[in-house]
């Protein structure tokens, strides 16, 4: 047992993969003697040697393309994009090749692919580097896009991931890299891709939440339940396709729910869960379901990052809304 | 100073350029104008190479009235390119991979694809795509420059696999201009790998003259940036073609990284049959001046000139071809439609729940 960082139960599962099968490569910019700029790597090229672990020139589509082919001959890659934010110079290998490969082969070739990159606001990094940009994979046929919220589901997940014979966009909130750490078991284990967990169960309330806003929820739970109301908390984990059979049995008991996510409105997750509620528990719903989600400008510059982002105070309120409708 | 910079870097482009002149065995006449570079093939090998030319002419032809009748789909016409396509093609070892584009059919045909396949995937059917086990391709791409990404990839998994092979690609001199295109020559040439870039350029990227492509004299030359062997070949003549590309498969084998052919070509049709009229953007003197230089026509010369060619061959080869083409389109017509059950199978290999979901409804609806 260890009690780790995020980084660091990432990196396991990285470690456990390759050990486990000669055919995983990890690669991207700096990921190699330079463990990462985020250290997630840091220390395996120096375990599995450079011609398993290794830095590729500055060019995402090559990573992404590069990654294609690997798969292609029997590897299975685990590609790193530095920040999601330029996940457009490589939207064609992830959204446009890799995801529909399968399909466009009849079932022939695959693409045993783990797209990795850090993501996510509060951390004041420059432009491009915090968006969540996860919407724009969801709404793409054929991903998997994974968002843990914590080290020990980081593992499990990253391991799964690994393990997919599909591609698997893994996001990795930068603000839980190190804001905490958890005992993760240093042995191996698998979270099942596409299921989501209570984080916390309760009868008065659903929030659906993921990534750094499963924390925020949770505080904001604690604050309810001060005032008397019992929330339940599901981190999605798997943010699509999502685990749709859980939301919906939680509203069916709390009749009442709000979607938490860092995203603007118009962008990421919350719209579809919203409207998979709506067309599955309409007749259990006692008020509507909100969403508690970021304005929709541009994700602004780091100054205003806190005014901007979605915080446990504001999710209270919204579930308040909701409960006194 | 400013003077002085520009001086050099213009007298650099030259010297780069210079170096770029083009390679031919075979001038239009038939002729050997480069004995020395004459590749080593049988005679059976170059009637093969022939066969395989007139062939696809034919279906080439066939093709476009297919497609005219409304029996085929998509189709993007090779006729002028054989000696560009089938040339590098014929190089390659039988375990090699191919990663085409829309145009590159009849490579992937002469690798080992069945001719109602190629027909399935022109009429947008999954059956076409369907490879066969140890048939090294991937499905033609449509967009242009992620073939090329991805055939680093591609040769640095054979080199990791240490397979005796490598990966070919072809775009065209439009593809040149993608960024793609350098990421993937520059990828393959950091790792070493064994790949061949082939650019066919056929002076057009659907109406786009390849002057309006790039400021650079020859596509050839863009090797230099990349640090990786460039070479630009008269793309009519098969031999020259041929020996380029096995001269290229040959030193990335080697571990002598990767080669970009740059094939002077011309597509004597349409860009695809969806509708484009080459009128618009070139004239029947520049169609007419290529036409002398017709890949058919020269190694035609060639061969008779050896005795290894008739006109009763070639009728030969002309009703065998279009015999087989026959029989492929009756296989593809005898395919069963797809339906989006099929569809909804592929998408993972474990349906997630909205998959699962979707694939219960269809199934319900389709299986009536
Ligand atoms: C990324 C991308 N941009 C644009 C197109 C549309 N398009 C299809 S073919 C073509 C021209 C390609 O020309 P070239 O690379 O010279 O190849 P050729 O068709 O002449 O063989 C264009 C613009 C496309 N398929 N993909």
């Amino acid at each position: 047992m260890g009690n780790w960082t995020m980084a660091q139960a990432i990196t396991d599962a990285m470690r456990n993969e390759l050990n486990k099968n000669e055919d995983v490569l990890v690669f991207g910019e700096d990921v190699g003697n330079n463990g990462g700029v985020f250290r997630v790597t840091e220390g395996l090229q120096k375990e599995f040697g450079e011609d398993r672990v290794f830095d590729t020139p500055l060019a995402e589509s090559g990573i992404g393309g590069l990654a294609i082919g690997l798969a292609l001959t029997g590897h299975r890659p685990v590609m790193e994009i530095q920040f999601f934010g330029f996940v457009f110079e490589v939207f064609d290998s992830v959204a446009g090749q890799m995801s529909r490969w399968r399909f466009r082969s009849g079932n022939t070739q695959t693409m045993p692919i783990t797209v990795r990159s850090p993501f996510g606001g509060g951390v004041k990094t420059p432009e491009m580097h915090a968006d969540s940009l996860e919407g724009l994979m969801a709404q793409t046929p054929g991903l998997k896009v994974v968002i843990p919220s914590n080290p020990y589901d980081a593992k499990g997940l990253l391991i799964s991931a690994i393990r997919d014979n599909d591609p698997v966009v893994f996001l990795e909130h930068m603000k839980l890299y190190r804001s905490f750490r958890q005992d993760v078991p240093e042995e191996e284990y698998t979270i099942e891709l596409g299921k989501a967990d209570i984080k916390r169960e309760g009868k008065d309330i659903t929030i659906i939440a993921y990534g750094a806003m499963v924390q925020a929820s949770m505080k904001a739970a604690e604050e309810l339940a001060e005032a008397g109301f019992e929330a339940e908390v599901i981190d999605l984990m798997t943010v699509s396709p999502f685990d749709v059979e859980t939301v919906i049995a939680s509203v069916e008991k709390t009749n009442r729910a709000i979607v938490v996510q860092e995203a603007q409105k118009q962008a990421g997750i919350a719209s579809q869960i919203v409207a998979e509620i709506t067309e599955r528990a309409i007749l259990s719903l006692e008020a509507p379901v909100l969403r508690v989600t970021s304005p929709d400008t541009v994700y602004p510059f780091a100054a205003v990052e806190d005014a901007w982002l979605p915080n446990p105070a504001i999710i209270v309120e919204k579930a308040k809304e909701v409960i006194n409708f | 100073m400013r003077g002085l910079v520009d001086k050099l870097s213009t007298k650099t482009i030259a010297q780069v350029e210079e170096q770029f002149e083009t390679f031919q065995i075979l001038n239009e006449e038939g002729e050997v104008v480069n004995e020395s570079a004459m590749p080593d093939l049988s005679d059976e090998q170059l009637q093969e190479l022939m066969r395989r030319m007139v062939y696809t002419r034919i279906w080439d032809q066939r093709a476009i009235s297919l497609n005219r009748q409304g029996r085929l789909g998509f189709y993007a016409p090779t006729a002028g390119q054989e000696a560009s396509q089938l040339g590098s093609h014929f190089a390659l070892d039988k375990e090699d991979w191919i990663l085409p584009g829309y145009r590159d059919i009849p490579q992937i045909v002469f690798h080992g694809l069945p001719l109602h396949q190629a027909f399935l995937w022109s009429r947008g059917h999954f059956g076409g795509s369907q490879f066969e086990e140890g048939l090294n391709i991937v499905v033609p791409q449509i967009i242009i420059g992620a073939q090329i990404v991805q055939t680093a990839g591609v040769a640095l998994g054979l080199k990791r696999k240490k397979k005796d092979n490598i990966a070919i690609t072809y775009t065209g001199d439009g593809g040149a201009s993608q960024g793609d295109f350098y990421e993937g020559m520059n990828f393959a040439g950091a790792y070493n790998a064994p790949a061949v870039f082939i650019v066919q350029n056929n002076r057009f990227a659907i109406s786009v003259p390849v002057e309006k492509q790039s400021a650079a004299k020859t596509i050839a030359q863009k090797a230099v940036a990349a640090g990786i062997e460039g070479i630009q070949v008269d793309g009519m003549d098969v031999l020259a073609v041929y020996k380029a590309t096995q001269d290229a498969r040959k030193r990335a084998l080697a571990g002598e990284g990767p080669t970009l052919i740059e094939t002077l070509t011309y597509r004597y049709g349409a860009h695809t049959m969806a509708g484009d009229d080459p009128t618009r953007y070139r004239t029947s003197d520049e169609d007419d001046e290529w036409a002398k230089k017709d890949p058919l026509i020269r190694f035609r010369k060639f061969l008779e000139g050896k005795k290894l060619w008739s006109e009763d061959k070639e009728n030969e080869v002309v009703e065998q071809a279009k015999e087989e083409i026959k029989q492929a389109i009756k296989d593809a017509d005898r395919t069963p439609k797809q339906n989006v059950t099929d569809l909804l199978g592929f998408m993972f290999e474990n349906p997630p729940v909205n998959i699962r979901e979707q694939l219960e409804e269809y199934t319900a609806k389709e299986s009536k």
